[in-house]
């Protein structure tokens, strides 16, 4: 063991056991963010925030939540909402917050988007960011389930009846998610754990992972410009911080952030007082009952643009079911953002804007997504399926034309 | 179509205000910020406001004046002296008047055997149900329940009172006047939003999360409705203040069909049961909205707070 010469203050007996002066400093205040930024780089501080709420909010529902199909509701809608002191504020801090931290999660998404943050070295911390969209749809989801009121249960049902497609081991399947034939009481317990044990904990994993992902490659900045980071970086510290294209994680990037932070948590609470209807679906108030199919079942605003490329495809196409071509049109709605980074052939990272042709394909995705969302609300008759339908086609087409929109841009920006 | 239309609408505005923002040169952050809350806002209208109007399409109005029913001419005065006389001679062997001491024959389980529901305590009738709506019940009150189509004919039923069609309009409003008469002055607030749920409500739903239980047992309710009435707990929620108005005021109007019936609410007493509804539904409102106006406080202080130190902090950067 070293030797330890006595600690004059409470940091160095720290310092000399934890290392924490060089902790904070690769960590904090010298941990470099580029400076060229504007609020959209405060999200992902936002989405840590909204996490850590709903860690929070979770600790104190599972204090008092109970995973059964005969006391869960009245767990929820009785004990926490009306009994525990405060217990409807954490209720309303979860829900809402489920709600609005995939809000945050779309805007960080297209942010990236936009600027080509997922390219030119970035690729894992896309990749790793794609893992937690995905691993908080299906914490949304499992967390969906548990006041088992009448959405949560016929979602339940419709999303694991959905596995019933894939061929060979689709029955089989759908009886190994839900544990018993029908969407049960074994259901329900095994998405509470999922929800409060397995999930939270890959969520954390990824977290640090998306954190860690960021280190080598750099945030990227409003003009997609590649520079030296060690080299501004001592510019910095020698004390130009006016010419240095960089600043430090604290306090300078994390002051902006507070203040994003700021405002957006008056508009979260504004909405986890006075307007959370649009996160806690009226129907779920009845209780789940599996002999009564509410008329309209939808699943959450988070889900609508993917549960609509699903639903888009009504009508068989080549001998192929319409069910399974809406099937394997979710499956691919579902990975494809995954391969952004190698489906952009173009190597121009730039705001989409100053792109000449990725940005008519980013503003007509962005489009393309709105109208899915709207529609996956809908009932799906008449005009509305399909307006689903060439919304659903449109998504697909989108993708499939992205290497050559950006192989042409790229031959394009080349010959200049 | 409309939705094609709205849509088109919103992004004429969006190149306008795009325009707009141009010609202003206005900082780049405010221009992000349009465009997302314009795009969060077209889409959160379209899933909420536009969706729920599809899907919930409106009906007429509530009419707490029961216009359609027409069988007895209300405008005549009536002496409640002699409806004392034709209440006990006609009303009493079947419902008990508590507030006129005349008290339940039965227990509830024995009532609900013998009828098939336990019949109404009629100590309110006078303040809850509206004065047409009670004279043409007395007339006939499967119409005025609007359950014609349970107790057709051909269904064997029939409704466990009869119409005293008889009776001369008169001799109706007279009945009438008499509940009125008894009626108790009941004090304004929760206690009157209970008393109106209890007589209007109790006899079929249970409020659990007020513990009562529906006076009817469950099993009897159930055979004779067709249906377990559901407990109205979390109905505030599940169904909201616009849709009970309707609903209340005319079962049929929303949920054709059902063997709910019309029950012939004033206004006044509706808005209370819908009130009681709201006391035990969402019990934490009126501490929701305070506590979310401190909270908003406490954040907006914390927001200018952090943006003046940002500016401090940038202007060294900057």
């Amino acid at each position: 063991m070293a030797e330890f010469k006595k600690a004059d203050s409470m940091l160095e007996w720290f310092d000399q056991r934890l290392g924490v002066v060089n902790f904070a400093k690769v960590m904090m205040t010298e941990y470099w963010i580029p400076k060229n930024i504007n609020f959209l780089w405060a999200m992902g501080v936002l989405l840590t925030v909204l996490f850590t709420f709903l860690v929070v909010s979770g600790i104190f529902l599972l204090m008092y939540y109970k995973p059964d199909v005969n006391m869960a509701f009245d767990s929820v809608n009785y004990t926490i909402m009306q009994e525990v002191a405060y217990g409807w504020l954490f209720r309303h801090i979860h829900a809402v917050g489920a709600s609005v931290v995939f809000l945050v999660i779309y805007i960080h998404m297209f942010t990236g988007i936009y600027y080509g943050s997922y390219k030119k070295g970035r690729e894992m911390i896309w990749v790793s960011g794609m893992l937690l969209f995905v691993l908080f749809s299906a914490e949304g989801f499992s967390g969906y389930m548990l006041p088992w009121g009448q959405m949560s249960y016929w979602a339940a049902y419709v999303i694991t009846e959905l596995f019933g497609g894939i061929p060979f081991i689709g029955n089989e399947l759908v009886v190994w998610i839900r544990g018993n034939f029908y969407v049960s009481d074994s259901t329900l317990t095994r998405f509470f754990m999922l929800h409060v044990l397995l999930l939270p904990l890959l969520i954390i994993g990824a977290i640090v992972f998306h954190f860690y992902a960021l280190r080598f490659p750099h945030v990227n900045n409003e003009e997609g410009e590649f520079f030296d980071f060690d080299e501004e970086a001592e510019k910095y510290k020698a004390g130009d911080k006016k010419g240095s294209k960089v600043v430090a994680f604290w306090p300078v990037f994390l002051s902006k952030d507070f203040f994003v932070l700021g405002f957006f948590m008056l508009f979260f609470f504004y909405l986890t007082f006075f307007h959370y209807g649009f996160a806690m679906d009226a129907i779920n108030f009845d209780k789940a009952d599996g002999l009564k199919t509410p008329a309209h079942i939808y699943p959450e605003w988070y889900f609508l643009w993917s549960y609509e490329v699903l639903r888009g495809f009504f009508f068989d196409i080549a001998g192929i079911s319409g069910k399974s071509l809406g099937l394997i049109a979710f499956g691919i709605a579902n990975v494809i953002f995954f391969l952004l980074p190698w489906l952009d052939r173009s190597p121009m990272v730039k705001p989409a804007n100053q792109r000449p042709y990725f940005k008519y394909w980013f503003w007509l995705m962005m489009a393309d997504l709105v109208v899915l969302t709207v529609f996956g609300k809908l009932p799906p008759t008449g005009i509305n399926a399909w307006i689903g339908f060439a919304s659903s086609m449109t998504f697909l087409i989108l993708f499939a034309s992205l290497p050559f929109i950006t192989k042409a841009e790229a031959k394009k920006a080349g010959g200049k | 179509m409309e939705f094609i239309y709205i849509s088109l609408a919103v992004a004429l505005v969006l190149l306008v205000l795009h325009f707009v923002m141009l010609k202003l040169s206005l900082n780049k952050e405010v221009r992000i910020l349009v465009i997302i809350a314009s795009l969060v806002g077209f889409t959160y209208w379209g899933i909420e406001p536009y969706a729920h109007h599809i899907m919930h399409p409106e009906v007429a109005e509530a009419d707490f004046t029961f216009k359609d029913l027409k069988n007895v001419d209300t405008s005549l005065a009536g002496n409640a002296e002699n409806g004392k006389v034709l209440v006990e001679a006609n009303c009493i062997a079947c419902h008990s008047i508590e507030s006129a001491g005349f008290p339940q024959m039965m227990p509830n389980a024995d009532a609900a055997a013998s009828y098939g529901v336990v019949p109404p305590d009629l100590s309110s009738a006078g303040r809850i149900y509206d004065k047409n709506y009670l004279a043409n019940f007395i007339f006939d009150p499967v119409s005025a329940m609007h359950l014609q189509h349970k107790y057709t004919p051909e269904s064997g039923k029939s409704f466990p009172m009869p119409s005293y069609n008889w009776m001369s309009a008169q001799e109706i409003m007279d009945i009438v006047a008499y509940f009125e008469s008894i009626a108790p002055k009941v004090a304004e607030g929760s206690e009157a939003h209970k008393q109106s749920f209890d007589a209007a409500c109790g006899r079929c739903h249970s409020m659990a999360y007020a513990g009562s239980e529906a006076l009817t047992p469950a099993e009897t309710i159930k055979n004779y409705m067709g249906a377990t009435p559901p407990d109205l707990s979390q109905y505030i929620k599940s169904r909201g203040h616009h849709y009970l108005n309707n609903f209340i005021n005319d079962p049929q109007v929303l949920l054709h069909g059902t063997s709910m019936p019309r029950v012939g609410l004033t206004e006044k007493a509706q808005e209370e049961v819908i009130a009681y509804m709201e006391e035990v539904g969402d019990r934490k409102k009126a501490e929701r909205e305070t506590l979310g106006l401190w909270v908003m406080l406490y954040t907006l202080i914390f927001a200018i707070l952090a943006y003046l130190w940002k500016r401090k902090i940038w202007s060294e950067v900057h």
